[in-house]
């Protein structure tokens, strides 16, 4: 129990020190790094939660794709970082002012007369040995939830469609492969048939 | 004994530090995509924790379909971005007054 506390604590710290760290760097790929230190520590916190395929899916899918599609685009733009500077001190006080009240009044609700401690919640005991997390989550995917999961399909695929449609450019001046014209071409546009008479062999 | 409260604080501190991010950085657009991740990584936590502490498999299943629409929002917005940076060589929100909202 006191090492569960220990693991805890320890990953919610950091996750707290990635999070305020990624609204204040200045550097986007800076905030883009600590952002994925995050994922990590949340991913750990989730373990603990015995949740254990989403945690490994946060950091496959969200750490290995997102938040590398984020680098990504961090690295090709060529910003200038001089202008985002400016404003930081001007918004800070504001931005202080309306964590700490929404922090508090959420605080306020969950500190409340043990609403959520213990009492309300009892602390359920961990799973046996042999218990997968994956396997009851697929039973429940592939059953009472399939027509979402499909439908969660087709939003990936939309997703796929619009950043392509969306990035894709034609560039003019280069020459490049039109099938459409290549099947369209018929035989004598391609073909050129020369009369000419037969060669004889030279008489000596 | 780690109780369902230690979690939600967690999940609370995690979004108010995303939406005072939001004030901060309401420059660069990169950022606030940034920032609503961590919003979305907050209530996935609390959806969770709820799933461990109820017994009940729902809020697990929940968060799965919040990391696909996630994903997929996270692509779509970047993808925006190139474009924008293509046509106005900034992404600066202050110069992006076209629309004279």
């Amino acid at each position: 129990m006191i090492v569960q506390e220990l693991v805890f604590y320890v990953f919610a710290l950091v996750l707290v020190f990635a999070a305020v760290s990624v609204i204040t760097v200045r550097n986007p790929v800076y905030a883009v790094l600590f952002l994925v230190l995050a994922f990590f520590s949340a991913s750990a916190i989730w373990m603990l939660l015995e949740a254990e395929f989403l945690a490994l899916i946060l950091i496959v899918v969200y750490v290995g794709a997102v938040m590398v599609l984020f680098l990504f685009v961090v690295m090709m733009l060529d910003i200038n970082l001089v202008p985002f500077k400016e404003g930081f001190s001007r918004y800070l006080p504001v931005a202080v002012l309306v964590a700490v009240a929404m922090a508090a009044e959420l605080l306020m609700v969950l500190w409340a007369r043990g609403r959520f401690g213990a009492d309300m919640f009892p602390v359920p005991q961990p799973h046996p040995v042999g218990h997968s997390n994956t396997r009851e989550l697929g039973e429940l995917l592939y059953t009472n939830y399939l027509l979402p999961f499909e439908v969660a399909g087709v939003v990936l695929l939309v997703a796929i469609l619009a950043a392509v449609a969306l990035t894709l450019r034609t560039r003019p001046g280069i020459r490049t492969q039109d099938v459409g014209q290549q099947v369209r071409t018929r035989r004598d546009e391609s073909v050129r048939l020369v009369k000419m008479k037969s060669e004889k062999p030279r008489s000596v | 004994m780690l109780t369902l409260t230690h979690f939600l604080t967690l999940g609370a501190v995690l979004f108010s530090l995303s939406v005072a991010g939001i004030f901060i950085n309401r420059k660069n657009i990169i950022i606030l995509l940034m920032c609503i991740e961590l919003m979305l990584l907050a209530v996935n936590l609390n959806f969770v924790a709820f799933s461990r502490f109820l017994g009940n498999l729902d809020g697990q299943i929940f968060v799965f379909f919040i990391l696909t629409v996630a994903a997929a929002e996270a692509s779509i917005g970047l993808a925006i971005l190139v474009v924008l940076f293509r046509n106005r060589r900034t992404i600066n929100v202050a110069e992006l007054d076209d629309l004279k909202g």
